[in-house]
């Protein structure tokens, strides 16, 4: 089952008059609805310029631009494995091809059952116990394979 | 009763200081004992985390790496008491690691609970501000011209010149920015602040407020720093509620509020003018400059921007003096640095400490080497924008002109260690590569040069017309360097270059060359 919510256009324009009065309102709009649909879909666009008095192109232009904001929801979970050079210095890079053959898929992708999104993060700012990663909001740090192993498991409990 | 600490810091939760957090609770529990649990930031020393602090009567003794499953044997030889384990460290203060520092910025990381502003207040905090109001904002912008505070984001511009030009733009809407997307590999000191000592953050700001009458202000927070994100707004709730935000800062008259706001993934938006422009709503581009943004920044407005670490040092300047500051520190870098030691190392954590400590100092003794026990081969400073060190530049005393003599820069003050498995060929490759994912794509030397820098690479990897393709590098990398907008393009050729100079064998070069080349 999807921990997001079924989009609708109504739904979206509750959440955007909840934001939008705030100056520079767009990316917490954005971080709003993604958090509840799971993603900003093309759809929200219009509503979103509509009711920000900016054209569709400028709300187009600010949801590809950050890498944060996704188009389609992902799986039930999302594990953000750091490829930053500290986690790189670390064996991030012997654990980021483990993590990738173990859930089967590349980076960016959605395993087959949608349980688990794999992403790459560039840095989580805990580069003291590197390689590090995070799941959904929990954070990892100091993984071996074992570790990565148990995270994986719990990734798709 | 018998206090424990326990940090409730993302660096401590990683590595499980939650799991211990609940053990001792159940333990009291179970064992009737009178235990308080008390969650603070973190000291910094994160190879011993998660920490366990006890409170006796020599000081707070500490207990570290704790597991979980052994917290019950722990107990059971006395740690409330403060024995002796093999996992005792004895009084934290005294612990040499941590009493060798110089800690002004993060004199109460660690030590209080980053969600009571009355632990706040006992340990120094609001006296800054209290003395500031007192003062005046002329008198305060005096004050840290005086500390010869620099920017700790990286550039290393003189704060007080930037408050000092906000100050003498005519009375109008001014906004305060905190650039908190702390995005550079090896860096964590920022995210230690807003999770260890929130407050001083935001009394810093506070006092930028009052200086330059700016009545608002925001902190640009990373979306990879949930739990920085939630420490925030409940400290800014209570600074509000105590009176310290609002219309009426501490009785003083002067009005000044703020928010927090999450950025959403963009490394770029770590660079001022992109911030502002990410901050309006607008995608994270680049702006040029001038106009700076002290005349014409957040929504067109005089805007202060400055980084967590900067903001943070301010309440102790307006304490104790600029001069206290200044006294601190080499040259023209005045004061402490909080260096990250980071990536391949055994020691890994936060030292703050005055500048002038050699680059060698920081990762053989201070970090102890690598964490797998390998030689260590290089050394990237600053982020990934940073040069890559060679052993042989080990003597490279931490100072900002020490570091820009050596083609290199100590940026935010993080630090990745290298063992001898690295190869360097690939690191310049991913400096590339990061700059192409990276790019806010408004200036073609930055947009385009990082991904034909991403080409050059492979071909120079797999061997194809090597000699000529090295010499393209360089010209490629000089393009970089002097025709982009911002700091990306323009420091992506740092660690390209520094690993081209330093290591040519991994690039396929005769050493000789290169070397005649420099």
């Amino acid at each position: 089952m999807s921990r997001f919510e079924p989009w609708t256009p109504e739904r979206a324009s509750e959440i955007i008059a909840q934001h939008q009065n705030q100056k520079g309102a767009t990316l917490p709009i954005l971080h709003a609805l993604q958090e509840v649909f799971g993603c900003v879909p093309l759809d929200a666009e219009p509503i979103i310029a509509e009711a920000l008095n900016i054209s569709r192109a400028e709300v187009h232009g600010c949801v590809t631009f950050y890498h944060d904001f996704k188009r389609e929801p992902g799986g039930r979970r999302t594990l953000k494995l750091c490829l930053a050079e500290s986690c790189q210095a670390s064996g991030g890079r012997a654990l980021e091809k483990r993590a990738k053959e173990k859930l089967g898929v590349e980076m960016g992708g959605t395993t087959a059952d949608r349980r688990v999104t794999l992403e790459p993060v560039y840095c989580l700012g805990l580069c003291h116990s590197s390689p590090a990663a995070m799941l959904d909001h929990d954070v990892y740090g100091a993984l071996d394979e074992e570790r990565l192993d148990e995270l994986l498991k719990e990734a798709q409990s | 009763m018998t206090r424990i600490y326990i940090s409730r810091d993302s660096g401590a939760l990683c590595v499980g200081a939650e799991a211990v957090a609940k053990k001792f609770r159940d333990e009291a529990k179970s064992r009737g004992l009178d235990v308080e649990i008390v969650r603070t930031g973190s000291r910094g020393m994160y190879w011993l985390e998660p920490l366990v602090e006890v409170e006796t009567p020599q000081g707070r003794v500490g207990y570290g790496p704790v597991k979980a499953a052994k917290v019950g044997e722990l107990i059971d030889a006395g740690m409330l008491e403060g024995k002796a384990h093999e996992k005792c460290i004895g009084v934290v203060d005294e612990f040499p690691w941590f009493k060798n520092q110089t800690r002004l910025t993060f004199a109460r990381c660690g030590i209080i609970d980053p969600r009571s502003i009355e632990d706040y207040r006992a340990h120094g905090g609001y006296e800054g501000l209290k003395k500031a109001i007192a003062a005046g904002p002329k008198a305060i912008v005096e004050e840290v011209l005086t500390s010869g505070l620099r920017g700790r984001g990286g550039a290393g511009f003189p704060t007080g010149i930037k408050w000092r030009t906000v100050a003498e733009t005519p009375p109008q809407q001014k906004y305060i920015v905190c650039n908190a997307d702390e995005g550079d590999s090896g860096t964590f000191a920022d995210r230690m602040v807003m999770e260890g000592d929130p407050f001083e953050l935001i009394e810093g700001m506070t006092i930028a407020g009052i200086a330059v009458g700016a009545t608002y202000g925001y902190i640009y927070l990373r979306s990879e720093y949930p739990h920085a994100f939630e420490t925030l707004k409940i400290a800014i709730e209570e600074a509000r509620k105590a009176g310290y935000l609002g219309d009426n800062v501490m009785g003083s008259g002067h009005a000044y509020d703020m928010e927090v706001r999450l950025g959403a993934g963009a490394y770029v938006c770590g660079e001022e003018t992109s911030l502002l422009d990410s901050l309006e709503g607008k995608r994270g581009e680049v702006r040029a400059k001038p106009p700076l943004p002290a005349h014409i920044g957040l929504f067109g407005q005089p805007t202060i921007i400055n980084n967590v670490l900067s903001l943070a040092a301010v309440p102790l300047i307006l304490d104790k003096g600029g001069e206290y500051y200044r006294d601190f520190g080499m040259g023209k870098s005045r004061g402490t640095m909080p260096i990250q030691l980071a990536g391949n190392i055994k020691h890994g954590g936060l030292y703050e400490t005055a500048f002038g400590i050699t680059l060698g100092e920081l990762v053989d003794d201070i970090g102890g080497g690598t964490y797998s026990g390998r030689p260590v081969r290089a050394v990237q400073v600053g982020g990934p924008l940073g040069a890559y060190f060679p052993r042989a530049l080990f003597d490279t005393p931490f100072d900002y002109e020490a570091f820009t003599a050596a083609d290199g820069l100590i940026g935010h003050g993080g630090i990745v260690v290298f063992d001898d498995t690295v190869d360097m060929a690939q690191q310049a490759r991913f400096a590339m590569e990061f700059c192409a994912i990276e790019s806010c794509g408004k200036c073609t030397p930055c947009r385009i040069g990082s991904a034909r820098g991403m080409e050059l690479m492979d071909k120079i990897v797999a061997g194809e017309d090597r000699e000529a393709n090295l010499v393209v590098l360089e010209d490629l990398c000089d393009t970089m360097k002097f025709g982009s907008l911002c700091a990306l393009g323009g420091f992506t050729p740092y660690p390209v270059m520094s690993a081209l100079h330093h290591f040519p064998e991994d690039f396929g070069a005769a050493k000789k060359r290169l070397e005649a080349a420099e």
